[in-house]
Formats: structure tokens, C-alpha cells, sequence
């Protein structure tokens, strides 16, 4: 089959309606295709892997998917069900019989007794179509609201640099401050240390990770400044 | 009208050549509160783009189950034109407004966003033609940095007849004076037209010449915006060899 050579240097930075092949070849996330010509839909770094050309957003909001755990904010109170702010087009559901053990006695209590405007939660989100709202869940391990620590956000698109190949820079920034640290797939990040100056220390690296998200030998820089701010 | 509009070495009163434009400026980036932003310096045009979104429609009735709810928002500021301009919004801004929005939705995928709403708001902070021009090529930049998925940028520009004369990118003194003004705006790597409007009147053979040099000066603008982007995402992305 004659292909026409991909039209990209890797991990080159593409801006929308970038032409980035001509031939046959799969459209990754990012990527619009018309007959045989391939588009990119937002500014980012094209790549091609086993035929499938992608391109990874610089830019963009949350868009959610089922299975991701996110750290959301409770902006509304309904009768039995809190709306969460996500970061996300959409705002998430959070149905009280997702939340609470036992069914909600609209007569006797009140929502707002269990979650309140301004709390944060982490939860999972358990279905999502676009034609309704993301639906979440916490009836799972390691869900739930947020008692202590501190919240700080990122650019969405950051979220899988903060955690690193495998888990390597999230396990590092764990070890080196010995906090607790939770990612959410929407860009929320939930710190909980021993105390304040802890988190503040790795608020710090983290907004670092943020600037610095497109460069190499990230790790190691931020294991350096982790031990040097750390007097 | 005794002031001439053409030197007599055939350039127009700036000093520019018929088929020139002034010197354009993108900044992108530039308003934090902003999901994305951009701000132009087009001759003595400036604007300032604000977009938000996607987000929740407000009011909800404006929803659309199947897309997004694209709002624009054209507005010039008191002191951007040398009599005060009252900030209510005029008939002329409602029509650019709705123009502007419609230049721009061919470009941006809709339906990948339903009963959401993304709002474009374009602030004239200084006035000197092709406005709504600046304002769709600046908006487009905005939206690109706000992450929204677009089939491509969308570049626009004015040509205007000038004393029997085709000139591009048409600047405050030739619009008033001149015989016609003709915006369009495409996009251009796909060679669509998503707007094109004339004010005057131009012969058949004319109107065919304006479009070629509109479309010619679409490139241009195109390839500044190009710049603008790859110089603020290659610092913001820092990549190293």
C-alpha cells in the first residue's frame, strides 16, 4: 500500500486544522479525518503509534470518562442529589444513594446534612454519555469527602505528567514529603501531611511539574528541589 | 470629497501598497480569568478576546441536546472611537456580535459538547477598520487556547474599492471615504469561506478580484496567527533537545 509520509516531526507542536498525514492511517484522540487526509483539532504534540496518529492537547478542559476518580465540588444541593463541579463541560450527579448507606429520608433530613455547598469529594465517575450528566459514585475504597488537607488545581492536561511513567513521579513526590497525595483525572489534587509546611512543600513542586510538564529529566529536578526546600 | 485616498505614486495614505496589510500582532494567553484569550494589534486596531467554556448553559432553556450553544459578544469601548461611544450595545454590535458568531461556528465542533454553552467575548479598545475582521481572526486564537476542538483557525480581512482602486485590509479613513468594503473571513487551510459580506458596489469582475485578494490576505493573517501560537506554545511547553 503506497503512503504518503506522515507530514510531522515527533512530538511536534501542532496548532488546529494542522494537516498531519495523508494516507491510510487511524484517527487518534484529538484527530479528525476527511477521506484520507488527517487533521489536527487542537494545539499540541503530534505523535503516530501503530499506525494511529494522535495528538496530545497543550490546552483543554476535563472530559470525562467512565472509571476516572475525580475530586469534585459540590456547588447545588437538589433533594437527593448534589451537583459537582468537575471541571468539566458538564457538572457531575452525585445521588444520595451513591453516597449514603442507607436511603435518604426526604421527610426527616436534609441533603445539605451530609454534603454541603463548598465541600470537596473524591468520587468515581460511573457513567457518562454526553446526553446526561457524568454520574458519580464514592461507595468505594478510598472515596468520599475530604476532612483535612489541602485542594490545589492544575491544567487538566498536566494530570498524567504529575503522576509520571508508571506511577514514578507521584511515588517519588510520596516518599520524598511523606504526604498523602490523591490525583484526580480532572486536575484537582488533594495533599494531606503532617502539616501545613508539608503541603505547601508539595504544592510548590507540583505547580513546578505544571510549568515544566513538556520537559525531560523532570524527576530527577523536582527529587532536587523537594530535598532543598525541604530545612 | 476633494482628499484623495490614492498618493499619486500609487500608495495608499499609510504608505502601504494595494495588496499590503498593516502590521498585525498576536498575544495569546493574555487574561487569566479566561479559559482562553488573545489580544491583537492590528495597525491601530486593538482588541481583546475573552473565551469561556464549554460550560453549563445559563439559562438552561438555551441548552441544545444534540450541541453547543455558541454566544458571541462584539463590543466597543467608550474610548475606542474619537466621539464617546455609548457603551449600550448599538445595532451595529448585535449584528457584528451575530456575524462574528457565525463566521466562527462553522469551525469549532459543536457537537462534541452538548448542553453546553461557549461564550466569545470580543472588547474593541481601539478602533481603525476591519474590526470585525480582527476581532474573528483574534477569536479564533482564543478558542484555540481554551482548548476547544476546531476543524481549523479561522483568518479573515477586508478589501475595499478605493478610488477605482482594490486595496486590502481596509483601515478606518477608506471604509468612510471609500466606494465598497467587502469582509471575509475562511478557513484556510480547507479554503472554506464562513463569512463574506459587502457593503457598496462592485462590478462582477471586481467582486472576483476582491475575493482572490481577500483570500490572499487570509493566508497572510493565517500564517501570523500560525506564528503566534507556535512562539507562545513552544515557551509554554519548553521543549528541550
Amino acid at each position: 500500500m503506497f503512503k504518503i509520509p506522515i507530514n510531522f516531526g515527533t512530538r511536534q507542536l501542532v496548532v488546529p486544522g494542522f494537516l498531519l498525514a495523508e494516507g491510510k492511517y487511524e484517527a487518534g484522540p484529538n484527530v479528525y479525518n476527511e477521506g484520507d487526509k488527517f487533521y489536527s483539532t487542537v494545539i499540541g504534540l503530534a505523535e503516530l503509534r501503530n499506525n494511529v496518529v494522535t495528538v496530545i492537547p497543550l490546552r483543554g478542559c476535563y472530559i470525562p470518562s467512565v472509571g476516572d476518580v475525580v475530586i469534585g465540588k459540590v456547588v447545588d444541593v437538589i433533594t437527593t442529589a448534589w451537583m459537582l463541579d468537575i471541571r468539566s463541560p458538564w457538572l457531575g450527579v452525585l445521588f444520595a444513594k451513591e453516597h449514603l448507606s442507607k436511603p435518604l429520608n426526604v421527610m426527616k433530613e436534609d441533603a445539605r446534612d451530609y454534603l454541603d455547598v463548598g465541600e470537596m469529594i473524591i468520587a468515581k465517575i460511573i457513567s457518562f454519555d454526553r446526553t446526561k450528566n457524568p454520574a458519580l459514585t464514592t461507595k468505594e475504597q478510598g472515596l468520599g469527602k475530604i476532612q483535612r488537607g489541602t485542594v490545589i488545581e492544575v491544567d487538566p492536561t498536566r494530570v498524567p505528567r504529575i503522576i509520571g511513567k508508571k506511577g514514578s513521579m507521584i511515588s517519588m513526590l510520596k516518599k520524598d514529603s511523606g504526604c498523602q497525595i490523591y490525583v484526580g483525572q480532572n486536575g484537582r489534587i488533594w495533599i494531606s501531611g503532617k502539616n501545613r509546611e508539608d503541603e505547601a512543600l508539595v504544592a510548590g513542586a507540583i505547580k513546578k511539574i505544571e510549568a515544566e510538564a513538556h520537559t525531560t529529566g523532570l524527576t530527577d529536578r523536582i527529587h532536587e528541589y523537594l530535598i532543598k526546600n525541604r530545612m | 470629497m476633494d482628499k484623495k485616498l490614492i498618493t499619486e505614486d500609487g500608495r495608499r495614505l499609510d504608505g502601504r501598497r494595494f495588496d499590503e496589510l498593516r502590521p498585525i500582532k498576536f498575544q495569546i494567553g493574555v487574561l487569566k480569568n479566561a479559559d482562553g484569550s488573545a489580544y491583537v494589534e492590528w495597525g491601530r486596531t486593538k482588541i481583546l478576546v475573552g473565551v469561556f467554556g464549554p460550560r453549563e448553559s445559563h439559562p438552561k432553556h438555551l441548552a441544545m441536546p444534540d450541541r453547543c450553544l455558541i454566544r458571541a459578544r462584539y463590543h466597543m469601548a467608550p474610548f475606542s472611537v474619537e466621539e464617546r461611544k455609548s457603551p449600550a450595545p448599538s445595532r451595529r454590535e448585535i449584528e457584528l456580535s451575530k456575524v462574528i458568531r457565525e463566521a466562527l461556528e462553522p469551525a469549532i465542533f459543536v457537537e462534541l459538547f452538548p448542553r453546553t454553552t461557549i461564550d466569545i467575548f470580543a472588547e474593541v479598545l481601539q478602533a481603525d477598520g476591519s474590526t470585525r475582521c480582527a476581532a474573528i481572526s483574534t477569536a479564533a486564537l482564543a478558542l484555540a487556547d481554551a482548548g476547544i476542538p476546531m476543524r481549523d483557525l479561522v483568518s479573515s480581512v477586508a478589501v475595499a474599492k478605493v478610488d477605482g482602486n482594490l486595496v486590502l485590509d481596509v483601515m478606518d479613513i477608506e471604509d468612510k471615504l471609500g466606494d465598497s468594503d467587502m469582509p471575509l473571513a475562511m478557513m484556510p487551510s480547507k479554503n472554506l469561506i464562513t463569512l463574506i459580506q459587502m457593503d457598496g458596489l462592485l462590478t462582477n469582475e471586481e467582486f472576483a478580484k476582491s475575493v482572490e485578494l481577500a483570500k490572499k490576505g487570509c493566508m497572510e493573517v493565517y500564517a501570523k496567527q500560525k506564528e503566534a501560537l507556535d512562539s507562545h506554545f513552544r515557551i509554554a511547553s519548553k521543549e528541550e533537545v
